[in-house]
């Protein structure tokens, strides 16, 4: 038998990205278009979820189907989704702003689920949609347009976050390095499980600090070093290295039970194909427990 | 003569088993073919505060839990004083004798204290402070002259399943507490009319919507807990093994009901329950149900605001919240069901309309209709599930448009797994195939035709509701408009009036939007007009005014938490004719 190779093209949708020429972003589209390649998902099984910013635009440029949602909220979109049809292959996007200031929340409370989804965030350390304001990554004293003095906050460190709050598959891409992160995508979307790629995605227009320069001159890969993927702590101790080196690759993976599985109402299969007279059938016996 | 119908309040603190107590009451009734109506009046506090339940029970359907106690059951002293003043002239006071020593000054006259020396009823049974309620219920029984062997079976199947030991005790309890009464207590000449071979379910607002939502094959429910909607919660996780539901408690309500849209938009109905303060923190996602043409049932179930205001008081104050959640002009629907059984049908109907129009649908409930109990009678399961025009398959060449422009509005939906239907559903403006027109260069004419094939929904919809309708005589000298539940009390309140020969006729509104036709025709040819309203500004009243021109003349709004009693709304309509 012959196996048709699937073609990237066949993964780009029919709009042109409008991000600036060098953002980062466009190497999490290819790394996207690639691992959906490589996995032979099928288009029509793969949902994208977006929230606002640059970054949120990704899913109409891929040839799948995409909710362009509200901002900070691509992932409970993306857990619903999941939820009510568990045959889909779920992404969700979104930015640093998004994902680690306004949806916080739900990036939390989504990992303790432990869903069998992937959440992909294009951290530039930069609001860029909204013209450089200070975003939750941002360094401690940036200045940027919405602290002409200096940020007086601490960045969020997304993956200690990750690590602590129960996802099982914690990583990190690089723009920089486009063949590293389609792998790291692609492995994300075979694990079970929820996982994180956070992408250090440069902004070309509004972050002048953390450039590509500069992340090439602290980035080093995990999968060359001896890093042990199933040792927590030592994952943890890594997501802590930022200032002079700065890893990239897979912090963390386990095997662990997903929410998806484990719902006992989704025992039957995905929700969406379940029959909707189910309520007529038991419908007397319902109104008996009220006597 | 005896009295065919009785009201009974038990009053007490938190934690003293109140709800329990009301719970085997109205079982007890239901299973003696009793109709029955219970209201729970209590505070955001586990423990203590000031509880009453109300219960009203008698052969004919009840409409509101009354005005003054025949039977009042205080647990402690402080309820015992606080409450006896609402005690009729012939009723009585049941109360463990030896607890609360009652000062004979301080009852009124009429009254018969019914003293339950408790532990002298249980010596040979055992201690324990709650049994109290079991002994005063089983008396109760006696005084109502029902059937005490239907209180054994509604108390064995209670504890039946969990703990045979605490059963056994209860039923001698039940037998030590009804001897004595049969003994010692006068008489009191009830004749409720049992009829223990008729059996009436007794419901809560709250289990009609969720059991109205599982008939509607609704299969995904997400909520954050928040009184008086968390009952649904409750409910709906109880049934989902068999009703196949995903029922999910999230981190706060953005999330739940962005869950929601998520699974509506891979295909499942879905639906939402919270109050106000959640309710507000749902706005923004309720116009991208409406931007992206997700269907999605919402339920806001009332309570007293503004902010977290009376957590656990009943109010219609959010009316205008509903109308104005979310930016910019969509279509929506809100619907106001007046009763248990229209709680029922009203979210059957909501999953209809959200589905065939793919737009947000807002059920408004409040605390007291979601929370009381009440019997009623046949409900109709044989409702159909429209879910509106659905794409199974696309093969032709032609890229599929979600969003087509139609002359109704609405585009045939295809859900993610379905070939050849690839789309972007999109929270920015799009056009018809969804691509986003935000970005690139806003296309003016794009946008007015998207505007227009949404907002053509509304005309369609408002065709399909029913017109209003005025219930009694055309000719009376008052039209009392009012909506939500407060149809049974205002029904009570005219029966009433009409016993006194005055001539009063009732226009409920059940469709807030769109609003109902017909309104304008029936105000304008009533001889005069009165809107009651459970909230400040009368907010109806100013929606009627702003949709119709027309100008109610007269009000009776009620903020305090509590419901309508039917002696309000009698004294304000013969104030006015």
């Amino acid at each position: 038998m012959v196996v048709e190779p699937v073609k990237l093209e066949a993964y780009k949708s029919e709009i042109t990205p409008t991000w600036c020429p060098g953002c980062g972003d466009f190497a999490v589209l290819r790394g996207v278009h690639t691992a959906l390649a490589r996995l032979k998902i099928k288009s029509e099984n793969v949902v994208i979820s977006a929230g606002i910013g640059c970054s949120s635009n990704l899913p109409g440029f891929v040839n799948a189907y995409a909710f362009h949602g509200l901002h900070g909220r691509s992932l409970p979109i993306a857990n619903g989704i999941k939820l009510a049809n568990t045959d889909l292959t779920v992404i969700a996007t979104g930015g640093d702003g998004d994902g680690y200031g306004i949806g916080l929340g739900h990036f939390i409370h989504s990992m303790r689920r432990n869903i069998n989804i992937t959440y992909i965030v294009m951290n530039n350390q930069i609001y860029g949609l909204t013209t450089g304001q200070a975003s939750p990554t941002s360094e401690r004293g940036m200045v940027t347009k919405s602290t002409p003095s200096g940020l007086l906050e601490v960045p969020v460190n997304p993956i200690a976050l990750a690590l602590i709050s129960g996802a099982t598959y914690v990583s990190r891409g690089f723009s920089g390095n486009p063949d590293h992160l389609s792998t790291t995508i692609e492995n994300a979307l075979s694990h079970k499980g929820f996982s994180l790629v956070d992408v250090l995605s440069p902004c070309v227009t509004y972050n002048k600090i953390q450039t590509y320069q500069w992340f090439r001159d602290r980035v080093y890969t995990l999968e060359d070093e001896e890093h042990d993927t199933n040792d927590l702590k030592q994952a943890m101790s890594k997501s802590y290295e930022w200032e002079s080196k700065i890893p990239i690759g897979v912090f963390y993976k386990a095997d662990k039970p997903t929410y998806d599985a484990d719902e006992p109402a989704l025992q039957d299969g995905p929700l969406v194909n379940q029959p909707l007279d189910t309520g007529k059938r038991i419908a007397e016996q319902l109104l008996e427990e009220f006597t | 003569m005896s009295k065919h119908e009785v009201v009974i309040r038990v009053g007490g603190a938190a934690g003293d088993g109140i709800a329990s107590t009301g719970e085997a009451f109205a079982k007890i009734c239901s299973r003696s073919g009793l109709h029955l109506l219970a209201y729970n009046s209590y505070q955001s506090v586990i423990r203590g505060g000031f509880i009453y339940l109300q219960l009203r029970a008698g052969r004919d359907k009840i409409l509101s839990h009354g005005n003054k106690v025949d039977f009042l059951i205080a647990l402690n002293p402080l309820e015992f004083q606080r409450n006896i003043v609402d005690v009729v002239s012939g009723g009585a006071v049941l109360y463990n004798s030896d607890k609360i020593k009652p000062d004979p000054d301080k009852v009124p006259k009429g009254v018969t204290l019914c003293p339950l020396p408790v532990n002298e009823i249980l010596k040979d049974i055992g201690r324990n402070p709650i049994l109290q309620n079991t002994v005063a219920l089983s008396s109760l029984v006696q005084l109502l002259d029902l059937d005490v062997n239907v209180m054994n079976a509604v108390i064995r199947d209670y504890f039946g399943k969990k703990k045979q030991s605490v059963m056994e005790i209860n039923l001698k309890v039940i037998e030590a507490g009804y001897e004595y009464s049969k003994s010692n207590l006068p008489d009191f000449d009830f004749d409720l009319n049992p009829d223990y071979n008729t059996k009436r379910p007794v419901l809560t607002g709250n289990q009609a919507l969720g059991f109205g939502s599982i008939l509607a094959g609704c299969k995904f429910y997400c909520a954050y807990p928040m009184t008086p909607a968390s009952s649904i919660l409750h409910y709906l996780i109880a049934q989902s093994k068999k009703s196949g539901m995903v029922v999910k408690q999230a981190e706060d309500e953005i999330s739940v009901i962005n869950m929601a849209i998520g699974a509506s938009f891979a295909g499942v109905r879905s639906m939402v329950g919270t109050s106000g303060g959640g309710f507000a923190l749902m706005t923004e996602a309720i116009g991208l149900a409406g931007q992206t043409e997700t269907p999605i049932v919402i339920i806001n179930s009332m309570r007293g605001g503004p902010s977290t205001g009376l957590p656990t008081k009943t109010e219609q104050g959010d009316l205008f919240q509903a109308i104005g959640a979310s930016q910019g002009d969509f279509p929506k629907v809100i619907i106001a069901p007046s009763t248990i059984e229209d709680c029922f049908y009203s979210t059957i109907e909501a999953f209809n309309l959200a589905d065939q129009f793919q737009i947000p649908v807002i059920i408004l409930s409040d605390l007291f209709l979601s929370e009381h109990m009440e019997s009623i009678g046949n409900l109709d399961f044989n409702s159909t599930i429209e879910r509106g025009e659905i794409v199974t398959s696309n093969d032709s060449d032609k890229l599929y448009r979600r969003f087509q422009y139609t002359d109704t509005g609405v585009s045939p939906r295809a859900f993610p797994g379905t070939s050849g239907t690839v789309f972007q559903a999109s929270s920015d403006e799009h056009d018809d195939y969804g691509n986003i027109i935000s970005d690139v260069f806003t296309d003016s004419e794009i946008r007015i035709k998207i505007m227009l094939k949404r907002m053509r929904k509304m005309k369609f919809i408002a065709e399909q509701l029913p017109a209003a309708k005025l219930e009694g005589p055309a000719d009376a000298d008052l039209t009392i408009v009012s909506w939500g539940s407060t149809y049974n009390v205002v029904h009570e309140a005219i029966q009433i009036l009409q016993n006194n020969s005055k001539s009063v006729n009732h226009l409920h509104i059940k469709y807030l939007i769109p609003l109902q036709k017909g309104i304008k025709e029936i105000l304008s040819n009533s001889k005069d007009t009165l809107i009651i309203e459970a909230n400040y500004t009368g907010q109806l009243s100013k929606l009627i005014s702003m949709e119709t021109g027309f100008q109610i003349n007269h009000t009776l709004f009620k903020y305090d938490g509590e419901p309508f009693y039917p002696n309000q709304i009698i004294d304000k309509v013969e104030d006015l004719i």
